[in-house]
């Protein structure tokens, strides 16, 4: 029994998503452990997306349980949540393929918004801040620092008042992962963080991962296909391939797993054996 | 290679207008060429008139102007249009300037009233002095709206709706009840706001276009409701007689116990009017504030953050539902307040005065003005509701006017007049305005 199983921060259970008459997802169930930086891979149109989409609650899976351990001992079941719920009590945040900051707000503003929630509960849901109670502004020098945090971890504090929209794509992922990180998330879900990413930009995300992993109780699962980055930070790999899991294990294991070899190559699982003697790895 | 260039774009552009005159030619043809009309010399006879040269001027008019703008803009590869937006200021006005102009007109209102009775005298500007209400009441409706549409991005052609839920409650309560216009005033607003979430609630779920269309049909909804009810509302005879607001009190009327006699002035009618300018006045200035100070609160950055991205917003754990409510019930109590002091100043209401015209020329208000922008709603307000008012003489022709310069604002500055954001927060004292290219409209 491996380490993601003894303390799961969650157990994805026989999860199934069809859309239609295709299945997206088939029957995939791993355990995500707390701590662990997991690293979710897999060829195009795997299914990695839809797997990050049915944990935080954008799609309904069609069969199968998400079940978030908190590390206060709550348990959620995500499968049954609103989306909106799912990261204000489950404490899932994520990030998204495709990057989706708020373009014409400022760095500052969009980490602001990231923490609503505490904050319309310290404004009394707005009634009190309207009237200048006090709690609301201590809370909101509190989020202010919160942000300026995130802002020194990522290198942006110089252009907190800049628009999102202007930074270049390397600062807006890191800026989306400090945004889901204002939410107070136990567990995060980053959609491909490397993509499109220089060398230098690739190297400042992974200490930016290490260190969230270090300092903050938050637990990480991200989707990557560049497999240097995978096997570098990764503790744990879980391989899908048309929906379905062919692997699940230690980086090491994961890499000289056949199954995932005649995935990346693409052919029969019979082949494999004639395919790694051709690229020379036996 | 210049040449070629040159020559074709000549032709294309000629090609394009050509097709644009045949289309011109066909519609004009029915719709202009051939008209029925009654003879008056032979009995009501009908008779067909044939006006083939309005036709050929229209087509002409057609092919001529769209030759030239595909010469001067679309086709050109820098069209002057640029060159032109190079001469305005950039990224709307700087913080400097725009400050100006906001004490400006600020301390312009606030003097307003004196300043034209000690130049026309009461008599003379009354008139004015009616038409600062009507551009204030304007003001109010598009700073309320602007929080729908401006801020939370939710297109709502409806708006009018609440107005009428206001002026009507405000009637109501006081046809039925004596309610006085002090305590009407909250109620209205409380009203709409109710209205709004009633309404809000189906029509959120619906995005972009779906959800203008169905706002649109709400306020047909409560205008016909309130037109076919006959013995509630008075249908379309309109309620009369609606209490006029009381000074602390004081009615304001000739004799013993009015306002004038309390200060000891003469008894003038003038009274009233400028008390109803000071009233929206510092109705509009409160929604403004409350605006303006929620925009700086967790609310009114998700409404922002909706307008820009929904589904980020839901990502971060934001109730996008609830969110989009509580702007829909603001929008719709600022324009409840609005509604009952509409009936207050009027003393009389009709559905008439609740039509889609209403809600368009709201919605076109915070457009040109800018989304989002408080100032620029202002500027637009004056300009539509003063301008539209200013041209009276020119009867049929001001809608034609006002249509042309709402296009050439929208080509010339398409968002808006004022188009920057202020950040709602900031780490430096000097952060610099967000240029509207990079803010989304909103999707729903
Ligand atoms: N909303 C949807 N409706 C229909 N089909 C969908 C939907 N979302 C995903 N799919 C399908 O599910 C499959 C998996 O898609 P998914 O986006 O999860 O792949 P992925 O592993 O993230 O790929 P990539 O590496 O390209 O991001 C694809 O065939 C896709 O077309
Ligand atoms: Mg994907």
């Amino acid at each position: 029994m491996s380490t993601w199983d003894n303390n799961p921060v969650l157990k994805v259970e026989h999860l199934t998503m069809r859309f239609g008459g295709l299945t997206a997802i088939n029957d995939l169930s791993f355990n995500i452990g707390r701590g662990d930086i997991t690293a979710l891979i897999g060829p195009n149109g795997a299914g990695k997306t839809t797997v990050f989409n049915c944990i935080t609650g954008f799609y309904k899976p069609t069969e199968g349980r998400l079940v978030m351990n908190r590390s206060n001992g709550e348990k959620h079941l995500l499968e049954r949540m609103a989306d909106f719920k799912i990261t204000a009590d489950a404490k899932v945040a994520r990030t998204f393929q495709n990057i989706r900051l708020f373009g014409g707000m400022t760095i500052l503003e969009n980490l602001m918004v990231a923490q609503h929630n505490p904050l319309m509960v310290a404004s009394n849901w707005t009634v009190g801040g309207l009237l200048g109670l006090g709690g609301y502004k201590k809370s909101n020098v509190d989020a202010i620092e919160t942000a300026k945090y995130w802002l020194e971890r990522i290198d942006l504090i110089d252009r907190a008042d800049a628009p999102a929209a202007d930074l270049s794509y390397g600062d807006q992922r890191r800026l989306e992962i400090a945004r889901a990180m204002c939410t107070g998330p136990e567990l995060l879900c980053l959609d491909e963080p490397a993509a499109g990413l220089n060398p230098k930009e690739s190297l400042e995300l992974n200490n930016l991962l290490q260190y969230i992993r270090k300092e903050h109780d938050t637990s990480v699962v991200l989707i990557e296909h560049d497999m240097s980055v995978v096997m570098e930070i990764s503790d744990h790999v879980v391989v899908l391939d048309y929906g379905v899991k062919i692997s699940d294990g230690t980086p090491e294991f994961v890499k000289n797993d056949p199954h995932v070899i005649a995935a990346y190559l693409g052919v029969e699982d019979d082949e494999v054996d004639q395919v790694e003697e051709e690229v020379g790895i036996v | 290679m210049q040449a070629r260039q040159k020559d074709s774009l000549l032709v294309a552009s000629v090609k394009d207008s050509l097709g644009a005159a045949v289309i011109t030619f066909a519609l004009a043809c029915v719709m202009v060429g051939l008209r029925v009309d009654v003879a008056s010399g032979r009995g009501a006879e009908l008779f067909l008139e044939h006006r083939w040269l309005a036709v050929a001027v229209a087509v002409l008019i057609v092919f001529a102007g769209r030759l030239a703008m595909n010469i001067f803009f679309w086709k050109r590869e820098d069209p002057p249009s640029l060159n032109l937006s190079g001469l305005m200021p950039k990224g709307g006005l700087g913080a400097n300037s725009s400050n100006i102009i906001k004490y400006g007109l600020l301390g312009l209102a606030v003097v307003l009233p004196f300043v034209l009775m000690f130049w026309l005298g009461a008599r003379g500007s009354r008139q004015y002095i009616d038409l600062a209400i009507l551009v204030l009441t304007y003001v109010m409706l598009g700073w309320g709206l602007n929080i729908v549409v401006g801020l939370a991005g939710l297109l709502d052609l409806g708006y009018v709706a609440f107005y009428a839920v206001g002026a009507y409650s405000y009637a109501l309560l006081a046809h039925y009840f004596g309610f006085s216009f002090w305590l009407c005033l909250p109620l209205a607003g409380i009203l709409a706001a109710f209205w709004g979430i009633i309404l809000g609630f189906p029509v959120l779920r619906l995005r972009g276009d779906y959800l203008a269309i169905v706002t649109l049909a709400f306020g047909e909804i409560i205008r016909v409701v309130l037109l076919n009810w006959y013995q509630f509302t008075g249908g379309p005879d309109g309620l009369s007689g609606i209490p006029r607001p009381s000074f602390f009190g004081l009615e304001f009327s000739r004799g013993e116990g009015g306002f004038a006699s309390f200060f000891g002035l003469d008894y003038s009618s003038i009274h009233r009017i400028i008390f109803l300018y000071y009233l929206i006045f510092a109705m509009a200035l409160f929604t403004n504030f409350v605006t303006m100070r929620l925009r700086r609160m967790p609310i009114g950055r998700a409404w922002e953050a909706l307008r820009e991205d929904e589904i980020a917003c839901r990502a971060l754990g934001i109730n996008t539902t609830n969110t989009k409510l509580t702007a829909f019930a603001l929008g719709a109590m600022f324009a409840g307040f609005a509604g009952s002091f509409f009936a207050t100043r009027q003393g009389f209401i009709s559905p008439e005065s609740f039509t889609f015209l209403e809600s368009a020329i709201i919605l076109a208000i915070v457009v040109l003005g800018g989304l989002g922008s408080q100032i620029g709603v202002v500027i637009a307000a004056i300009v539509m509701i003063g301008g539209f008012e200013f041209f009276r003489e020119f009867e049929e022709y001001r809608m034609l006017v006002f249509g042309m310069i709402m296009v050439v604002i929208m080509v010339w500055k398409p968002r808006g007049l004022i188009s920057s954001r202020t950040p709602s927060v900031a780490l430096s004292k000097n952060a610099k305005g967000i240029s509207a290219d990079l803010v989304q409209e909103g999707h729903g």
